[in-house]
């Protein structure tokens, strides 16, 4: 087990290497750079900026030498400092900007995570149990809408109910007067009040779908003989519901872990911006259409390694899990 | 006349089941699957439940424990089980989801299924499967189940239980995941056990050792056991009693051998005979002239060789076989499990490439060629000519192609028939089979497993072939149908000059229809010979191992107890 890990994290280092020049090319791809952006920007607000100035910001930011080299600053800087560059629109290195962003997706994901699990494989069970009954149509009828409902509406109700109903600051994850205090509990608190909008909004687009496949992978298990066998021992229908058929049919779901994580950055873009939340993927997004491609350069990178992490970790977990996989 | 005497008026019952019905509503209508249903198991005595698949001998079962799956209901009926004490119980009466009928689950009636494999959970250890009907029944503590689940592991000899019961079932043979199942059901001491087909998926000689393990433990606890099986010979080497079904009802009940020598019902005299009649040479093959020993074989193999995997651990599937088949013969291959017979099967297909030997086919023309070495054409040419039948007929028919398409496809992708002609082409081949050609438009749900298995064997002679491999061709056909089958294959076999290899692990199917035997044990062929010889008079020791432990449906000559084994 241990040699296998090794193996697929050595794996990984040529993978990134390959992945890491394919993103550099990729943002390179569209016309123009950085500095044609700015200058469109300043020219909308009747602003001209000479050839002059616009060649010497060229030269200050490197976009004037060839790909090839542009490319071996930044991938030399990453591996040899660990510095990812610098932000042309933020004027700040790129690595100060990502990682605190970064923990406030992981956080606001992971609360995700626990609302969509915690609401829907319940959901997903009962209504594999009670198939085809009042109960099954009723929830199946709710998941359904939930996921028929577009995020961002339901983003700009709840925000109305909590702004006007219940009096809530809504938007970002702080009140204005936390964002930049030190951590209490008093921010906390404020950071709860401010997470369960996106929470409930995120959890309940991705609700449908799990119970549905919740459904559909516990139907396959309910009638094998193996369910049969415990039936035939005595345990209640609770248990052995429990311990066979809904422990098997919870091993596909840890498969999703592995697209799980680059979601993280790439993910719920829209929310994210309608709640004004301090994310990455607005960031990312913005980073892209302004070409600011250090940043965005960073950022992709982050999820093509998030991805081979999230489905090292899904295979760790599934072999764990999974005795058939783990003794192969 | 020499009958079993009757079991003693002292045996008690255990379980008395009168007019029991088990109904399954449909969108088509109700299903009576069991359908008044009368019988008594006593202690120590082995009731046996015979019929052919849909008979309602498996609902029967399950409806005792209340375990019948949706939407099957228990409609009418009393089962009144006995205890020791005096007292009994109406199981009928009991709520499927009560405490009381729980109680009665696995602790007092015990069940063993047919699939020992999906019958227990892949991702759970032997131990903790076991154990758990320990502590939910007799409230052991944790140490105390685990210490009574070795002890029970031992019981049913699987070696090295203290290491076995932290291991999952898929790192156990068929057999012994067999034997995990029994020691599971054995764990509280049941007064009845249940076994629904549980050595069907087992070989002939796993099959032996399990039959003698239930008996051995049976003498020693002196429970009640009710089988069920679709098994002539393992009836008549097993039985006290037995119950013949047929479509939900009981046509005849009896003592073993009243059943077999003396029955009265015109089902069960069918079903005997289509076992007994398996038991010898079929009738068309006797009557037929004697082959020509001199023709020139149409395939030879020569020190073929199939070897999986490198490295450290090579197995050889195949090791040095060699064999013959003669234009219009039938040649057999029989052997257990794993002895390498389907692996031949595809070698002779061209599925697989051996690792070494050689392959030589005899043209229509009488020119040779080395499949082995042939080019794509040649290899095309050599694959119209052989043609297969599979084991599995649900499986080996695409549901979503009608027969037509199914039984034409040969012939359209090799550019032989298109249109009207391809059309006329299948209905001939249907009728040659025995089906309807007017069926020809269904599709393969629409027909029962025999007549499945007509259309693979249509699809096979479609091309005309010279060679059919057959692997299992008629192991998931009930008994009445096998013959059938059989008589069908030889009927074709003499009308088209057909060769046929024959895979199977039925001595009966292999006596019944093979001119010449082939025996397989681990990769290599140990012996060759007539089918008369090697099935009545086998010379070496693995065929006469192999033969021993085949039960005989005649339950005045039982001798599966002398049975022995082979140690190579």
């Amino acid at each position: 087990m241990l040699k296998f890990i090794a193996k697929r994290l050595l794996w990984m280092i040529p993978a990134l290497l390959v992945l890491s020049f394919l993103t550099f090319v990729l943002i390179q791809l569209p016309p123009g750079d950085y500095v044609t952006t700015y200058i469109a920007t300043l020219s909308a607000s009747n602003e001209v900026i000479d050839q002059n100035t616009a060649a010497d910001l060229r030269a200050r930011f490197g976009l004037d030498q060839p790909m090839i080299v542009q490319y071996w600053k930044w991938i030399s800087g990453i591996l040899l400092h660990g510095d990812f560059g610098l932000s042309f629109e933020w004027q700040q290195p790129v690595s100060g900007l990502i990682w605190e962003r970064m923990a406030f997706t992981l956080l606001l994901t992971f609360a995700t995570l626990l609302a969509t699990w915690g609401i829907a494989l319940p959901i997903g069970i009962f209504s594999a149990v009670k198939k085809y009954t009042v109960g099954d149509y009723i929830v199946t009828l709710f998941s359904f809408i939930g996921l028929a409902v577009p995020s961002f509406l339901l983003a700009l109700v709840l925000m109305y109910v909590a702004a006007v109903k219940l009096g809530q600051e809504v938007g970002g994850l702080f009140s204005d007067a936390f964002v930049t205090a030190p951590w209490s509990f008093a921010k906390l608190w404020d950071l709860m009040q401010h997470l369960w909008i996106p929470v409930v909004i995120l959890a309940v687009s991705g609700t449908a779908s799990l119970v549905r496949v919740m459904r559909a992978n516990l139907l396959d298990e309910l009638h094998k003989p193996y369910v049969t066998t415990a039936r035939a021992k005595g345990l209640s229908e609770f248990h052995l519901l429990m311990k066979y058929p809904v422990r098997l049919a919870m091993n596909p779901f840890i498969s999703t872990i592995a697209w799980l994580l680059p979601n993280l950055v790439s993910g719920s873009i829209i929310v994210a911006i309608v709640l004004n939340l301090p994310t990455a993927g607005p960031m990312l997004l913005q980073s892209l259409m302004t070409q600011d491609m250090y940043l965005a350069g960073a950022f992709l990178l982050l999820i093509c390694m998030l991805t081979m992490l999230g489905s090292l970790i899904s295979d760790i977990l599934l072999a764990l899990v999974d005795p058939r996989i783990r003794l192969e | 006349m020499n009958t079993m005497p009757l079991p003693p008026a002292s045996s008690r019952p255990v379980l008395e089941v009168r007019d029991l019905v088990t109904h399954f509503p449909t969108r088509a209508g109700v299903v009576k699957a069991v359908d008044g249903v009368s019988f008594t198991v006593h202690a120590g005595k082995t009731l046996c439940i015979v019929g052919e698949s849909g008979s309602g001998k498996s609902v029967t079962a399950r409806s005792i424990l209340q375990i019948v799956d949706e939407p099957g209901h228990i409609v009418s009926g009393a089962m009144i089980l006995h205890w020791p004490d005096g007292r009994s119980t109406d199981i009928a009466q009991l709520r499927n989801r009560s405490r009381a009928i729980r109680d009665i689950r696995g602790r007092d009636i015990a069940m063993i299924f047919q699939e020992p494999m999906s019958s227990l959970s892949p991702v759970h250890t032997v131990g903790d499967q076991i154990t758990e009907v320990l502590r939910l029944h007799l409230k052991l503590s944790k140490a105390a189940a685990r210490a009574r689940c070795i002890e029970l592991l031992g019981q049913v000899e699987i070696p090295n239980p203290d290491k076995a019961i932290d291991r999952y079932t898929f790192e156990f043979s068929g057999g012994m995941r067999q034997r995990v199942m029994i020691a599971m059901s054995l764990a509280c001491n049941p007064m009845l056990l249940i076994a629904d087909e549980p050595t069907t998926a087992l070989d002939v000689t796993t099959q032996a050792e399990i039959l003698a393990l239930i008996r051995k433990l049976q003498d020693q606890h002196g429970m009640a056991v009710m089988f069920i099986t679709h098994d002539m010979g393992v009836v008549a080497e097993i039985a006290d009693e037995v119950v013949v079904m047929y479509h939900g009802r009981v046509v005849e009940t009896g003592s073993v051998d009243t059943i077999f020598h003396n029955a009265t019902h015109d089902y069960t005299r069918r079903l005997i005979g289509s076992v007994l009649k398996l038991e010898q040479k079929a009738e068309i093959r006797l009557a037929r002239a004697p082959l020509d020993d001199a023709a020139p074989p149409v395939l030879e193999v020569h020190n073929l060789t199939m070897q999986f995997g490198a490295g450290k651990n090579p197995f050889k599937a195949l090791d040095n076989v060699s064999l013959i088949v003669k234009p219009g013969e039938t040649l057999g291959i029989v052997g257990e499990s794993g002895s390498g017979k389907t692996t031949l099967g595809r070698c002779l297909m061209g599925v697989y490439r051996p690792s070494g030997g050689q392959i030589l086919y005899r043209r229509a023309d009488g020119t040779t060629m080395d499949v082995l070495q042939a080019d794509k054409p040649s290899l095309k040419a050599y694959q119209r000519d052989i043609r297969m039948v599979f084991q599995d007929p649900v499986g080996s028919l695409n549901p979503r192609m009608t027969v037509a398409q199914i039984i034409g496809e040969p012939l359209y992708v090799n550019n032989i028939a298109k249109g009207r002609a391809l059309d006329d082409r299948v209905a001939e081949l249907l009728e040659r089979v025995g089906l309807n050609p007017d069926w020809r438009e269904r599709y393969p749900h629409a027909f029962s497993g025999g007549q499945r298995q007509r259309i693979g064997i249509a699809r096979a002679v479609a091309l005309s072939p010279r060679v059919i491999v057959a692997d299992e061709a008629t192991s998931a056909l009930d008994v009445s149908l096998r013959a059938q089958m059989l008589d069908l294959m030889m009927e074709l076999q003499d009308r088209l000059g057909l060769s046929y290899v024959f895979i199977s692990h039925d001595i009966g199917v292999i006596r019944y229809m093979c001119d010449r035997v082939a025996v397989m044990y681990r990769g290599r062929i140990v012996e060759t010979g007539a089918a008369g010889q090697v099935c009545d008079a086998p010379t070496h020791a693995y065929t006469q191992a192999l033969l021993s432990a085949i039960p005989r449906p005649d339950p005045r000559a039982r001798r599966m107890h002398e049975r022995f084994r082979y140690v190579a």
